[in-house]
């Protein structure tokens, strides 16, 4: 009985997750399916030069309310032959591009349909975006929207949501990831951007690449080493440490078996 | 910067990723990529052959170094992050370096060309990398082999300076990787080598800083904040709590060399490593490889560096090993032994020779040592009113979980057997007084015993002190482990026992002393 409650949850929450969302959407706009409207705000950056400003506006944009699916990505590979795991060219994604999949039209007894798609690079998951007419998130989107809780746009005010946040980094990775939308919906409506998989960013590098001299100290005294704290904004803000030294040992054709991804939008529907 | 200039950033994002992944696609690439560096062939005439290091888990080194040249040596450290044990009943999720706290030990020789392989387990969530303070250049390889989940990463350096030196993940947060067990030892021999002893051994301190309480049970969580303030949950050596105790204690015989390889991989503590019982011949501080100190007691070994000791064994019986900073030794693990067999030394050590009263200034009712009793006393009745957790626990849960309790707390007087110390220690085993009222022996752990007992028909006149730091639940288990153990039988003391008695009214002070 205690079962079948614990299973109703979800379902009902995510339901609730899109009515709140549509209710908060600007006049005119209504988010397509699956998608929720993010409103503009400022986003205050874990990391910054010191000419940079301590914020950033950010527009309001479109984002889907759940990481993308063994289930979706097999459709795009159904509907894109270069994008299969015998096809794929090695430039785009390494050798274990889906391997976690049976075959290259089978997503098989390894990986849950309906569990995250990982082991997909960055040139992938843009591809599949792009096939959606969606785009990936920026950085600043992605943590914008990560950084509310489930009742609070500034999360970072929520005790239960920072010790929900930190028990995944903390908790051992599972063999199988579970499925999508089992979580609560944040405050925007946004389901599993914490707790369930990394996710790509357009622009996953961008820390590596905004330093001056590429490959010079200025930069990996950031990155690496005792003083990395030092440019931080938030120095107990240990996930977004993570999750920025994460996102930095990456390259675009990388995957990783529990790196995932989902798509976003402009407003005017136009990619940027 | 707007976020539309965040959008140009990734054309250059796009432009450089397609540079670092293009030379796979060419034919020899890897031939291009290894003529760079000291790694290329004929690029340094000194070292000649190539083989793959020997990677101990500690306490175990590898052997010494037999040859009399420098080699190429390839070291593959796999980096994985496992759930096991930080003390009985508690889990932690590692970070480590080739599956185990410390890291695996990694031995070389002065001269030596280090191919360096760091390999990021699959199923890792993080990106790790390594910083070896045996490698000279920027970031010390962390830049070099920063690695994602399921890659690999290859860099080669020149051991230029001999010496013990820690190796640790330099990946941000820095702190939290070193916090989670990333560090470990490389040992670069000089050229001449080390003076041959007969046993060497791997011991590295770190701290840990979990969520609960030192002892609290189930998967503990990084807690950030006691990180920050530097106030750890438990301060172990070889990553839990019991790793180097009973049948893992590190052993030797009599007339033995024992040289220790201590690292401190912090990450915020120094160590001020001690051995009971032996004094160091020579110690080789922070890792030099010149052993400017003769005949030491305690050594300091600094967060993120280490020390060489040796010491031959005279007398046998177990050497406690500890962080001198006591309370981190009986109270959150730093705590390890070294066993020694062989014949007694009567001449280096002759035991108890003289037992005999001594009055002098034995506290008295009213006296400053009387009145912290006292306090302590009222203290222990104020921790009542506090809601105590109830136990159902069956006797022989208690007696696994009393013998924890009994290996951090009560062994070092009492002994691991039970058979305390002639004249000094009244023992536990077989004990009369023990057995012969459980309320008493609760009274005892709560209270402190000061004052002449008989036990086994011998006189006792020694202090122990008050063990209140015990909860009612440890306390209870403690007794029922002894009254169980060393040819005791009897039955389980529950909580609710103890708890009565720490509520009675601490006993009128004239009768201590009578």
């Amino acid at each position: 009985m205690r079962f079948h409650t614990l299973k109703l949850v979800p379902l009902a929450l995510l339901l609730l997750g899109g009515l709140g969302s549509a209710t908060k959407a600007r006049e005119g706009e209504t988010p397509p399916a699956g998608m929720v409207l993010v409103p503009a705000g400022q986003f205050t950056p874990l990391f910054r030069a010191e000419q940079e400003p301590k914020q950033f506006p950010v527009d309001a944009f479109l984002i889907d309310v759940l990481p993308v699916t063994n289930g979706d990505y097999l459709e795009f590979v159904r509907a894109n032959p270069k994008w299969r795991r015998s096809t794929v060219q090695r430039l785009f994604a390494d050798e274990d591009y889906l391997k976690l999949w049976a075959g290259d039209l089978e997503t098989g007894p390894g990986v849950h349909s309906n569990a995250p798609v990982t082991q997909v690079s960055w040139f992938a998951a843009k591809a599949f975006a792009t096939w959606k007419g969606k785009r990936l998130p920026t950085t600043a989107e992605w943590e914008y929207a990560a950084a509310a809780s489930a009742t609070l746009q500034e999360g970072g005010n929520d005790p239960d949501f920072i010790r929900e946040v930190r028990a995944w980094y903390s908790a051992p990775a599972p063999a199988r990831l579970p499925t999508v939308g089992s979580g609560r919906a944040n405050y925007f409506g946004v389901h599993d951007l914490h707790g369930l998989a990394w996710e790509w960013v357009a622009d996953f590098n961008t820390a590596m690449v905004s330093g001056d001299a590429r490959g010079d100290t200025g930069l990996d005294r950031q990155l690496f080493c005792g003083a990395g704290s030092e440019g931080a904004k938030d120095r107990g803000n240990f996930p977004a440490f993570m999750r920025y030294g994460f996102r930095s040992s990456l390259k675009a054709s990388y995957t990783v078996h529990n790196l995932g991804f989902r798509c976003a939008r402009s407003l005017t529907g136009e990619t940027k | 910067m707007k976020i539309n200039a965040l959008s140009s950033l990734c054309a250059r994002v796009l432009a450089s990723a397609l540079l670092v992944t293009a030379p796979s696609l060419a034919p020899g690439a890897e031939a291009a990529v290894a003529a760079r560096g000291p790694n290329a062939k004929g690029a340094d005439p000194t070292v000649t052959g190539e083989e793959t290091a020997v990677l101990t888990q500690a306490p175990h080194v590898p052997p010494p170094i037999k040859r009399s040249h420098a080699t190429k040596v390839i070291v593959k450290l796999e980096v994985k992050e496992v759930v096991k044990k930080l003390s009985d009943g508690v889990e932690y999720l590692f970070w480590t370096f080739g599956g185990d706290v410390p890291g695996s030990f990694i031995r070389i020789r002065e001269g030596d060309l280090v191919e360096f392989h760091l390999l990021n387990h699959p199923s890792s969530k993080m990106p790790h990398n390594i910083d070896l303070h045996a490698v000279t250049g920027p970031g010390g390889g962390a830049a070099s082999s920063f690695t994602a989940p399921g890659h690999s990463s290859q860099f080669s350096f020149k051991a230029l300076n001999p010496g013990l030196y820690v190796y640790h993940c330099a990946t941000a947060p820095v702190g939290m990787h070193v916090a989670n067990g990333m560090y470990g030892l490389i040992l670069v021999e000089p050229k001449e080598g080390l003076p041959p002893v007969n046993k060497e051994y791997y011991i590295m301190q770190g701290e840990f800083y979990t969520a609960g309480k030192f002892g609290d049970e189930g998967l503990q969580y990084f807690d950030q904040n006691k990180a920050v303030d530097e106030r750890p949950t438990y301060v172990v050596f070889n990553g839990a709590v019991s790793s180097l105790v009973g049948d893992k204690a590190i052993t030797a015989n009599v007339g033995e060399t024992v040289r220790l390889f201590v690292g401190n991989g912090g990450p915020n503590l120094i160590s001020s490593f001690h051995v009971i019982g032996e004094i160091f011949d020579h110690v080789y501080p922070e890792g030099s490889t010149v052993p400017t100190l003769k005949n030491v007691q305690t050594t300091l070994v600094p967060a993120g560096g280490s020390a060489m000791v040796d010491f031959k064994v005279e007398v046998p019986g177990t050497y406690v090993l500890v962080d001198h900073s006591l309370f981190r030794a009986f109270n959150k693990g730093a705590l390890g032994m070294l066993k020694v067999s062989g014949p007694e030394n009567l001449i280096a050590y002759s035991g108890k020779e003289v037992d005999a009263v001594y009055l002098g200034s034995q506290a008295a009712a009213g006296s400053e040592a009387q009145k912290q009793v006292a306090a302590l006393q009222a203290q222990v009745k104020a921790a009542m009113t506090s809601d105590p957790k109830i136990s159902a626990l069956t006797k022989d849960i208690q007696i696994a979980k009393g013998k924890q309790v009994f290996m951090q707390t009560c062994f070092v007087c009492h002994q691991v057997n039970g058979e305390g110390i002639p004249n000094q220690i009244p023992p536990l085993a077989k004990s009369d007084y023990l057995m012969a009222d459980a309320e008493r022996a609760i009274r005892i752990v709560l209270q402190g015993q000061t004052g002449e007992v008989e036990v086994n028909g011998k006189k006792y006149n020694g202090t122990m002190l008050p063990l209140n730091n015990l909860t009612d639940e440890e306390v209870a288990n403690v007794l029922t482990y002894v009254r169980n153990s060393f040819g005791n039988s009897g039955e389980a003391v529950k909580p609710e026992a103890v708890r009565r008695v720490r509520s009675e009214a601490p006993a009128p002070a004239a009768n201590q002393y009578e």
